[in-house]
């Protein structure tokens, strides 16, 4: 038995930009640059950080869903990135993704019994009766009744929508789950609800996640582990509470302290983090954050820092802020 | 942000049969009733028309209608209700078979474009473009003169000149189904590529398809009366709604009813089509309107 | 003193079937010269719809059916804005009144140079500057939200600038005419949390400098708290809670207001579990005569499944929509 359920080293997922009058590939995008982490049992692990940064794409490519360039998956020992398709479809009985979007990520045409049921005769040959006393014990799971077995998506509320995908998500039980922006596109009465289920089903069921978001206050709840990327790459990584209380890295501090607070009274004297994300097409030299960071140096402009275990966590910067 | 407001309600599906949504939307009962007119004319013709469709009756030509000959007769005597009957089983065969043929190879080459890409789509694209450059009356009639004419190679023809629209508009459909979260979604669970190509993708691509079916029909149905007015198409005596308008051109004046009913006829029957054509691109279509 | 704006009992409805539902009603609403009232709720609260009103473009087939407004405008006196001819509401539109969306990438026409667009919106008001007053105005604008090279960002098209750029030039180009009124809606949502932090410290900025009142509507709790001065809580096409931004934030009153507080502050708790308002919104048109909230309170007594509760003080400036305060503020 391996002590990491999940093992991604060095990650690179590049997509090609196609230009010119021959549609030549005329250079890369470096949506993930170099990733690497490592995943326990029953560990929920978040990748956070803004539009751009890669943790979607990270995400994906862990499970194939895009192919990754280089690197390698290792999953329950296997690496995966050397599997065939057909090889990795099997394996996806033990891996699922739950997609952000309740609205689009389930079929319009098909209702709740279909969506359940599916996954499970693509991976298992079950009896009828076997099928559904699982479908109905998923359900249970989820908060829903038999009855709303036979209606159809666009009857239901987002946060109803959001259930659906996860029970269909996690009815193959499988070990290893990404959750890609859950909850981002709920209202806020609504994410609790779904964050406290999720949360739930991950004890329940044994299940390690990698759970993706920008919203910071949601990754200190629901993660043990969390990673801060930026431009496709981790910036800092380590326990959520020590990153949360004491962000070593500019980016992770300056990312942290951007979050509106909830009391009028704490109203942000500090300065906002100038300048812009840059191109992923066409990334700065060196060290990513470099641009928009007040402590960077000529080093940090010529090479770009490697992920170190510095301490308690893994840093990527010449100049990190002070215990 | 999420759950943006619509306020416009839409047809969903609520489990119930697709028959019975069309039932409720009044084009679409029109319609269907028409083309159901339509489709019992042609099945009961035997029992329904009057005289021999043939019979050549010399001393009854150009008779207008009377409680003997509801429509009148033609030019050689012939009773024009029961062509009319006869003639709606022509319209009705070449057209579905027709369409049949260029719907079930253009949703295969627009299902295999569309999912595989690349070089099969090109390809295929191609060769569509190339049928979809040429007008498609001439098309008709350059494959019917090769051929030869009768009545299956008039339904070979008008199926060969619609298959790239099929091919195009499945294509469309199809890409535009391939990039939604819940295809994503199909391919994370691990269904087989079979699975999501005839279970997820069809369904879904088949709003456009459809439509566009019950166009084709009504197309293929004037493709054959404008064939057989040229013609090109059925044969005589066999009735042909075209045919009869065709005839009917030297006798316009004298005997009108020998114009009127055979275009009386195929505008309703177009005309059903398309009405049924939108309303089932209601029915079918699952989305609100955003 | 008087307020800029003042907005009674607006109800707006939507037509379902043979029936006019309604999706917003009772809303009174002041906003007080040169301060930020904020609006937050939910999807499906009322909130956009609000101001979309407000400017008369509200997407058919919705349609105000009670309510009446009134604004100071310099240039016609004080006026409904509800009824007033097309003509003196183009004036005021982009002129006295200025609105800001959510989604910047989309804001602009793809196939023109900013420097169109920003001179599209001085023309209409004032058609006898000259290029050059106009080229130095949009110039002074683009300085004035920190846009780093505006010469450059004059002459580029929208989609070779991000979110954050193309969100400030929309804020340049409302704040352009110095308009008395910015209506925000939803400015934040569609960018990162560090542009956010940014923009929002821009408006608070302008909004001092230009003396213009603002209308925040957001769903973001933590938005209103870096903002607004005044807030009003939307649930279910209701007020349900009005009061001073400190006083909201520590006393709230109205168990949806203490619920969505208590939901986003546990996230940052120690427990297991999060403090979820169970049940879910009622969607617009499925309303019964009694406490919308109800359902989902864990207050709920007998009475509010009778009845619709008033908006009552419940303290100095602070109003609450529940039965289980008293003193009646309005019929």
């Amino acid at each position: 038995m391996n002590e990491y359920l999940l093992d991604v080293r060095n990650l690179k997922t590049y997509f090609p930009v196609k230009g010119g009058l021959l549609r030549r590939i005329i250079g890369h995008v470096h949506a993930v640059e170099d990733v690497s982490f490592r995943l326990k049992e029953k560990q929920v692990f978040a990748l956070v950080g803004e539009s751009g940064c890669g943790k979607s794409t990270t995400g994906k490519s862990i499970l194939r869903l895009i192919d990754p360039t280089a690197g390698q998956v290792i999953f329950d020992g296997q690496d995966i990135t050397q599997l065939s398709q057909e090889e990795v479809r099997k394996k996806r009985r033990d891996m699922q993704f739950i997609f952000q979007n309740p609205y689009a990520s389930l079929n319009p045409r098909m209702n709740v019994w279909q969506l359940l049921s599916e996954p499970l005769k693509a991976h298992f040959s079950l009896s009828e009766s076997e099928l559904r006393d699982r479908v109905e014990s998923m359900l249970d799971k989820i908060g829903f009744t038999k009855d709303q077995l036979q209606r159809y998506p666009h009857q239901f509320s987002g946060g109803q929508k959001q259930r659906i995908s996860i029970a269909r998500a996690l009815i193959t039980q499988p070990r290893f789950v990404v959750a890609d922006e859950p909850v981002s596109a709920l209202d806020v009465s609504i994410q609790a609800q779904i964050l406290n289920l999720l949360v739930q089903l991950q004890q329940e069921m044994s299940l390690s996640m990698v759970f993706i978001s920008h919203d910071l206050n949601v990754v200190r709840f629901i993660s043990s582990q969390v990673a801060v990327m930026y431009l496709g790459s981790i910036m800092e990584m380590g326990a959520t509470k020590q990153i949360y209380a004491h962000p070593r890295h500019p980016y992770s501090k300056a990312l942290l302290g951007a979050v509106p607070s909830l009391d009028p009274a704490k109203k942000k004297k500090r300065k906002a983090l100038g300048g812009e994300v840059p191109n992923p097409a066409n990334p700065p030299t060196g060290c990513p954050f470099h641009p928009r960071c007040d402590r960077a140096s000529e080093l940090c402009r010529q090479q770009k820092p490697l992920l170190t275990q510095q301490g308690d966590r893994a840093l990527a910067c010449y100049h990190p802020l002070d215990n | 942000m999420s759950d943006k407001k619509t306020y416009v309600d839409r047809r969903l599906p609520t489990g119930d049969s697709l028959l019975k949504q069309l039932w409720q939307d009044p084009l679409g009962r029109a319609g269907f009733l028409g083309i159901l007119f339509i489709l019992l004319l042609a099945l009961f013709a035997p029992i329904i028309a009057r005289y021999d469709v043939a019979q050549i009756n010399s001393k009854a030509r150009l008779a207008a209608p009377s409680g003997t000959y509801w429509f009148g007769t033609d030019n050689f005597g012939r009773d024009i209700f029961s062509r009319i009957v006869y003639g709606a089983q022509v319209s009705l065969l070449v057209g579905v078979v027709s369409v049949s043929i260029a719907a079930g190879i253009g949703y295969l080459f627009g299902l295999a474009a569309g999912f595989f890409e690349g070089k099969v789509e090109s390809t295929i694209m191609m060769l569509m473009d190339i049928i979809f450059a040429f007008p498609s009356i001439l098309l008709a009639l350059l494959i019917v003169a090769v051929l030869g004419t009768s009545i299956v190679n008039t339904m070979i023809a008008i199926g060969i000149v619609n298959i790239p629209v099929f091919a195009r508009t499945v294509r469309a459909s199809v890409k535009a189904v391939k990039g939604t979260d819940y295809i994503a979604n199909a391919r994370s669970v691990g269904l087989k590529n079979s699975v999501i190509l005839f279970r997820h993708i069809t369904p879904n691509s088949l709003a456009p398809f459809t439509v566009q079916a019950t166009l084709a029909l009504s197309s293929a149905i004037l493709t054959e009366a404008t064939m057989s007015f040229l013609g090109l198409g059925i044969q005589p005596p066999n009735p042909s709604w075209g045919s009869m308008l065709s005839e009917a051109r030297t006798y316009m004046e004298m005997a009108p009813w020998m114009v009127v009913f055979p275009a009386l006829f195929i505008i309703f029957t177009i005309l059903s089509f398309n009405i049924l054509g939108d309303a089932l691109r209601d029915a079918l279509d699952p989305k609100l309107k955003l | 003193m008087g307020h800029l704006l003042e907005i009674s009992n607006l109800k707006i409805s939507t037509p379902r079937g043979k029936n006019l539902v309604p999706l917003l009603d009772k809303v009174s609403l002041n906003v007080p010269k040169g301060q930020c009232l904020g609006i937050v709720g939910e999807s499906g609260c009322g909130k956009s719809i609000t101001a979309t009103s407000l400017l008369q473009q509200l997407p058919y087939p919705l349609r105000v059916t009670e309510g009446t407004t009134a604004f100071d405008s310099f240039q016609h006196g004080k006026v409904d804005l509800l009824t007033l001819p097309s003509k003196k509401m183009r004036n005021i539109r982009g002129r006295e009144i200025a609105m800001i969306f959510q989604e910047p990438m989309t804001s602009l026409d793809p196939i023109f140079t900013i420097q169109q667009q920003m001179f599209e919106a001085l023309q209409f008001h004032f058609p006898r500057m000259s290029h050059k007053e106009m080229l130095d105005k949009c110039l002074s604008m683009l300085v004035k939200v920190n846009i780093p090279r505006p010469e450059q960002t004059l002459s580029s098209y929208p989609h070779q600038l991000s979110g954050g750029q193309l969100q400030r030039i929309m804020i340049a180009i409302a704040l352009m005419n110095d308009p008395r009124l910015l209506i925000a809606d939803e400015p934040t949502t569609a960018l990162d949390v560090t542009i956010q932090m940014q923009i929002l410290d821009l408006m608070n900025e302008l909004k001092e400098s230009n003396d213009a009142a603002v209308l925040m509507i957001t769903h973001d709790l933590g938005v209103i708290a870096e903002t607004s001065q005044h807030v009003a809580v939307f649930y279910a096409g209701h007020i349900v809670e009005e009061a001073p931004v400190m006083e909201l934030f520590h006393h709230p009153q109205h168990p949806y207001t203490k619920g969505l507080l208590k939901s986003i502050s546990s996230l940052s708790g120690d427990s297991n579990l999060l403090y979820a308002i169970p049940g879910i919104v009622p969607p617009g048109g499925s309303w019964d005569a009694h406490c919308r909230f109800a359902a989902r309170c864990e207050y709920a007594s007998e009475k509010c499944l009778k009845d619709v509760p008033a908006l009552t003080e419940v303290a100095s400036g602070h109003l609450c929509r529940c039965f289980l305060h008293r003193q009646e503020v309005e019929a």
